[in-house]
């Protein structure tokens, strides 16, 4: 009784996160009318379909799970592109076992670096990631020629990725694990209250006596952490790392956590909302590609559905003093 | 008590300094350029500075009000391709019809030679200005946050601009764009002015690039009397404290839909120059990113602050040419062409990281916090 009355008035974090759940069942609904009537078949509804929407969704996931840590703080991290790209391509060239663990240190070194600049030296986390996404850049050119680099993924790397356990996708798994880790440090940790409180009022929180500088330096370093661990993953998907392998990502996860029922401005928002907003995004993708919908109506729609779900759920208050 | 001129060159001291510093680097670039200091030289930095100058302006108005436009790139583009199809300049006109799907819709014909084009221009302009019109309504009427409700928007024009331009081409209108993208001679003897340009008095005017004149233009006839109105101190006054602007009796609103309505329009004079300079429409969807980075770059170099509430468009403008004689620089110096992403990226990590020496100077760690 007391869930079914929970879900009539759902709180304030949860009110989005429903009706994004809503959305995304109304999308399946409306994608599978359009596949039967139109090829008489109902791929959507697939198991197997689906697992291998999700795969592709487990790398956006990933990405989207650290962007969150980093707009709960009410920072942001434009960084991500080159971040990703940067692991991906250090990985396969160095290659062997210390292929993934170099290709984590490169995210989590230059999440540090971002951390370090916004902490420190109070330089708009807009800026100074925008900076350092250049430098990244910068550096990836010099490295590889401008050309994507020879070297490919590692066998773990390709396995991690691509490789099935029991018939799952093991991209899911590390993607449940990310998933884990940043529920437990939000709802378990001491340092997650202390990334609601900064996001709520950075300066109560350091007069509370919140060490605020190694709390941001802190998401930003797992931010950048999972950018490399999704340029590792997508390294092994697509067998080798590329040149823009990562502009695919900071846009659509930003949209993901704010889809989710988070707040661009920090301090609120709930991680199964990031997850469903996900969810959303890759599934309307998938939808769109099977309608043969082209690149410019997929724009459009797309930006359409992040501006209604705002409308319904993200609106701002209205400034009375 | 300090001199009013004091307090003047306090408050715009991250606006001198980036004046400075242009002057500084491009003089320099002049000295060392085997032609320097001639028209020609001029011309071509012109040309090339002047789409993310009008982009950066468009992004200083949201940032004055402490918001930030994800999608000036993306309105810059569509309205680059709009270009593409209005200013063709043929001679018997351009029709203008809709497909979508099945559905045909003719909407007249643009009658072909000047006046065409100055019509095809006027709606140009007048859809950078709606589509900005339309990022304000969704902020002020959606209450969404700018930056969000932009990233959606900006999509949406992308969209619009891959619709109309599913591949890169069209046409401008030939002596448009020599006119445009050459000195001021050039286009008195295009329009048959001034003897052909050729008139005493003229000769020492005719050598300005156009682009460095139609930038001045906008800057002082559009910017300028737009800050000193009570919608555009309105709109400082928000980047500082919107609730005190409110409860001062600021119409709040208006001066947000506004703001974005200025913007749209500098991006759309961006997007019309990019047209009339590459002759052509191209939804380039990594360019048009680049161009939004870009111009937040520009605007913080040229010394408006992203709290909102400080700075200008004219800053911008030189944030914008200290940007790309950054990267005339290069040339010159012949720095391995891979090398070069990597000094961009360090000089601008390096610009936004000197501004925080002001970090070292702060007693009260509070202050921080803002």
């Amino acid at each position: 009784m007391t869930a079914i009355s929970a879900l009539l008035t759902p709180s304030r974090d949860d009110r989005p996160i429903l009706i994004a759940a809503l959305f995304i069942v109304a999308i399946l609904i409306a994608g599978t009318a359009y596949t039967w009537e139109r090829f008489g078949s109902v791929p959507l509804l697939s198991p197997n379909y689906l697992l291998q929407q999700l795969q592709i969704g487990a790398f956006l996931g990933i990405v989207a799970a650290g962007m969150m840590l980093v707009i709960l703080i009410s920072q942001i991290d434009l960084s991500t592109p080159w971040t990703l790209t940067a692991a991906a391509m250090m990985a396969t060239s160095v290659g062997g076992a210390w292929a993934i663990p170099i290709g984590l240190a490169v995210g989590l070194i230059v999440g540090t670096v971002n951390g370090l600049g916004v902490a420190y030296l109070r330089v708009p986390s807009m800026i100074f990631t925008l900076g350092v996404n250049a430098v990244m850049r910068g550096l990836m050119v010099a490295h590889t020629g401008g050309y994507a680099p020879d070297t490919t993924a590692t066998g773990l790397m390709r396995t991690l990725a691509s490789g099935h356990t029991f018939g799952i996708p093991n991209a899911l798994f590390v993607w449940l694990a990310v998933s884990l880790i940043v529920v437990i440090i939000l709802q378990r940790m001491a340092l997650g209250r202390y990334i609601y409180a900064i996001g709520n009022k950075e300066a109560a929180a350091y007069l509370a006596g919140v060490n605020t500088r190694s709390v941001t330096v802190i998401c930003f370093a797992l931010c950048g952490l999972t950018a490399g661990l999704a340029g590792v993953l997508l390294a092994g998907y697509s067998q080798k790392a590329y040149q823009g392998m990562g502009d695919a990502y900071l846009l659509p996860s930003i949209a993901a956590v704010v889809i989710g029922g988070t707040n661009i401005l920090g301090g609120r928002g709930r991680y199964l909302g990031t997850l469903v907003g996900v969810i959303l995004i890759v599934l309307l993708n998938s939808v769109l590609s099977i309608m043969e919908m082209p690149e410019a109506g997929r724009q459009v729609i797309y930006g359409g559905v992040i501006i209604l779900m705002l409308l319904v759920y993200g609106r701002g208050e209205r400034v009375t003093s | 008590m300090p001199s009013n001129l004091v307090i003047r060159l306090r408050q715009n001291f991250p606006f001198l300094t980036a004046l400075a510093l242009f002057c500084v680097v491009y003089f320099l670039y002049h000295l060392v350029h085997p032609r320097g200091f001639s028209s020609a030289v001029l011309v071509q930095n012109g040309d090339e500075v002047f789409t993310l100058a009008m982009v950066a302006m468009a992004q200083t108005v949201p940032v004055l009000m402490a918001g930030l436009d994800l999608s000036v790139g993306a309105l810059m583009t569509m309205v680059d391709c709009f270009a593409s199809y209005l200013l063709s300049g043929a001679a018997e006109g351009t029709p203008l019809s809709l497909h979508l799907g099945g559905l045909h819709l003719a909407l007249g014909t643009l009658p072909g030679g000047l006046t065409g084009i100055a019509l095809g221009i006027v709606i140009c302009l007048a859809i950078g200005a709606l589509a900005g019109l339309l990022n304000g309504i969704v902020v002020v009427y959606g209450r969404i946050q700018p930056i969000i409700a932009t990233l959606a928007t900006g999509a949406i024009y992308i969209g619009i601009a891959l619709f109309l331009r599913p591949q890169p081409g069209g046409k401008i209108d030939d002596d448009l764009n020599w006119a445009m993208t050459n000195s001021l001679g050039e286009i008195a003897s295009t329009v048959h002015i001034f003897d052909d340009g050729a008139a005493p008095w003229f000769a020492s005017f005719a050598w300005i690039p156009t682009s460095f004149v139609l930038l001045a233009l906008i800057a002082l006839v559009v910017w300028v009397p737009f800050r000193r109105s009570v919608t555009g101190r309105t709109i400082y006054a928000i980047g500082s404290a919107e609730g005190a602007a409110y409860m001062s009796g600021l119409d709040i609103n208006r001066a947000k839909l506004a703001a974005f309505t200025l913007g749209g329009f500098f991006a759309a004079c961006g997007g019309l120059f990019l047209a009339i300079q590459t002759s052509s429409g191209n939804a380039d969807i990594p360019q048009a990113g680049a161009y939004t980075l870009n111009s937040i770059a520009s605007v913080v170099i040229g010394g408006t602050s992203l709290l909102g509430g400080a700075g200008g468009a004219i800053g911008s403008i030189f944030g914008a040419l200290i940007l790309r004689v950054i990267s005339f620089f290069f040339r010159i110096f012949d720095i391995a062409p891979l090398l070069q992403p990597l000094f961009e990226g360090i000089i601008l990590l390096a610009a936004v990281s000197i501004g925080a020496l002001r970090v070292l100077r702060v007693k009260n760690t509070l202050e921080l916090f803002r």
